[in-house]
């Protein structure tokens, strides 16, 4: 850790009047952990006292005290994702990685946690590695994930993007179909969700080709406006937990249940072609 | 001025009041115990809990932190607080048996069994060693660590303080364990203190196992380490 590197994040948060969880998330983001200096260097420069700083950097559990590892595996044991098996799935981690969870592995490549609801259970149980979605894993599948981390999921994401096929999809929260047959785009059923910019509010239709950048909405948007998405049945935000993997974009992903298994996610930004594909099964 | 009626009683108060001032005000007694004087109300332990409302509306909120309301019923012995209360008694008392306070705030309102399992720990989380040292010795030494099951209260990253001001007041206030630090004033100790407690301060180790924050400790001026 050097101390310049932390006292220009505390600065340029307070220059943008952020408040202290943003500091902390970029500190644990660079050094993959929040090292005791750096939070003394926090309170000091903050004006905040040690006991607070430390209260809110124990509260959340994304927040980890001790160096993780380059990867990091959470296995949800939510209700949901419990009764499907994640406590074989946590047992089979542990047990390929030999550590237990909250712990890091010596080479410091895996730190093994576990999570209590992901808000994803209609896909439980679900793993994520590296904030990559795998649903329905089973242990047999433990050992290709830990693979295909290690090889680089990024990578792995390119190649499945040059795909090209027609996506039905649900909502993650109340799983309701979210195909809309009666208004077809591209020759196909199109994806029918409400959307929100700017203080508009209305229906938006995109094409379910894979790869098709096609839309169709109740009001213009602005090119490069970040939108809201929510499912038209159960009004949930459709956002998932990971940005735009376009290094100039950055804004939210849109998460979407694919019916055969697996997660597509789209970027929320008008006119970005960000989007990932994580399929049950595909190349794991 | 706000007026409300307490167990049937007119009372008028300014803004601002707690219902729990309002009604010792009035001489009604409700036993506290994360309360007191000269600290913000926390409401952590529930047990100073009064019934307002009317009918099916009627619920239980805590009093110390529940602002009086122009025309609110408040009832403060009903069945209801009774039952509330004796529980919320029987838990504490089952999470911290050892603690003189609980004991006795627990025979004064009849508890005579104790249905739960004992946990014995140090410390049941009322705060008021926190607010004790923010508020009124202005050093923030200790605070509240982690959530949930795993919430705990002590120094940052479990090391000796470096803001402390060693007034002991924490352990003053403490109703988990304040009786360690009678121990060397035997006519002040209730039951012997710390000695009695099992390890006893003065034979443990680790500085994070006391609940005792100075260090080194003033107040019985025994040396660790
Ligand atoms: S002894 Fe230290 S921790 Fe306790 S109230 Fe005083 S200053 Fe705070
Ligand atoms: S240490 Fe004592 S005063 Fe502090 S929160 Fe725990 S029980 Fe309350
Ligand atoms: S070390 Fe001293 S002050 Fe601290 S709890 Fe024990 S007897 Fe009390
Ligand atoms: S005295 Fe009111 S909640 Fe503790």
């Amino acid at each position: 850790m050097k101390k310049e590197e932390v006292l220009s994040i505390i600065d340029k948060h307070r220059d943008q009047g952020d408040g202290l969880i943003s500091v902390l998330e970029e500190i644990q983001t660079k050094y993959s952990y929040l090292p005791a200096e750096a939070l003394k260097l926090v309170a000091e420069r903050t004006g905040r006292s040690a006991v607070d700083v430390y209260s809110v950097a124990t509260f959340y559990r994304s927040f980890s005290l001790k160096p993780r590892g380059k990867h990091l595996c959470l296995v949800c044991q939510g209700t949901a994702c419990h009764v499907r098996g994640a406590p074989q799935v946590e047992k089979e981690f542990a047990r390929q990685l030999q550590v237990q969870p909250g712990e890091t592995t010596p080479d410091r490549e895996f730190t093994l946690e576990t999570v209590n609801c992901l808000g994803a259970c209609a896909l439980g149980p679900v793993v994520v590695m590296d904030g990559h979605y795998f649903s329905n894993v089973r242990t047999s599948r433990v050992k290709s994930i830990l693979d295909k981390t290690r090889a680089g999921l990024d990578d792995a994401e390119l190649k499945a993007d040059l795909r090209d096929f027609v996506l039905t999809v649900s909502c993650p929260r109340c799983n309701h179909s979210l195909m809309d047959p009666h208004h077809p785009i591209d020759g196909s059923p199109s994806i029918k969700v409400t959307v929100a910019t700017e203080g508009e509010h209305g229906w938006l239709r995109l094409s379910a080709l894979y790869g098709s950048f096609t839309v169709e909405s109740e009001f213009g948007i602005r090119t490069d406006a970040v939108v809201d998405f929510f499912c038209p049945h159960c009004h949930a935000v459709l956002k998932g937990a990971s940005l735009c993997p376009l290094p100039q974009c950055r804004a939210p992903m849109v998460s979407m249940i694919v019916r055969a298994g697996g997660v597509v996610q789209i970027c929320s930004r008008r006119g970005c072609k960000g989007h990932m594909l994580d399929l049950n099964g595909s190349g794991v | 001025m706000i007026t409300l009626t307490i167990n049937g009683l007119r009372v008028e108060v300014e803004q601002g009041t707690t219902v729990l001032e309002a009604a010792r005000f009035l001489g009604f007694p409700i036993p506290t115990l994360c309360h007191m004087e000269g600290l913000s109300p926390y409401g952590a332990c529930r047990l100073c809990v009064v019934e307002i409302g009317e009918g099916p509306k009627a619920k239980l909120v805590s009093s110390c932190t529940y602002p009086a309301e122009e025309g609110l019923r408040v009832r403060t012995a009903s069945a209801r607080v009774l039952r509330a209360r004796k529980m919320v008694l029987e838990l504490l008392l089952a999470s911290c048996p050892q603690s003189k306070v609980i004991q006795d705030l627990a025979s004064a309102h009849q508890v005579r069994q104790q249905r739960f399992r004992q946990e014995h720990e140090d410390c049941i989380l009322c705060g008021l060693c926190v607010r004790m040292c923010e508020e009124q010795m202005m050093a923030k030494a200790i605070g509240f660590r982690g959530r949930g099951s795993t919430r705990s209260l002590g120094t940052p990253f479990d090391i000796k303080s470096e803001v402390c001001r060693l007034c002991g007041g924490c352990i003053y206030v403490c109703p988990a364990c304040q009786l360690r630090c009678t121990y060397t004033e035997p006519d002040k100790a209730i039951c012997g203190g710390c000695a009695n407690l099992s390890p006893p301060c003065v034979e443990k180790e680790r500085f994070d196992d006391m609940m005792c924050y100075m260090n080194p400790c003033v107040a019985c001026e025994i040396v660790k380490d």
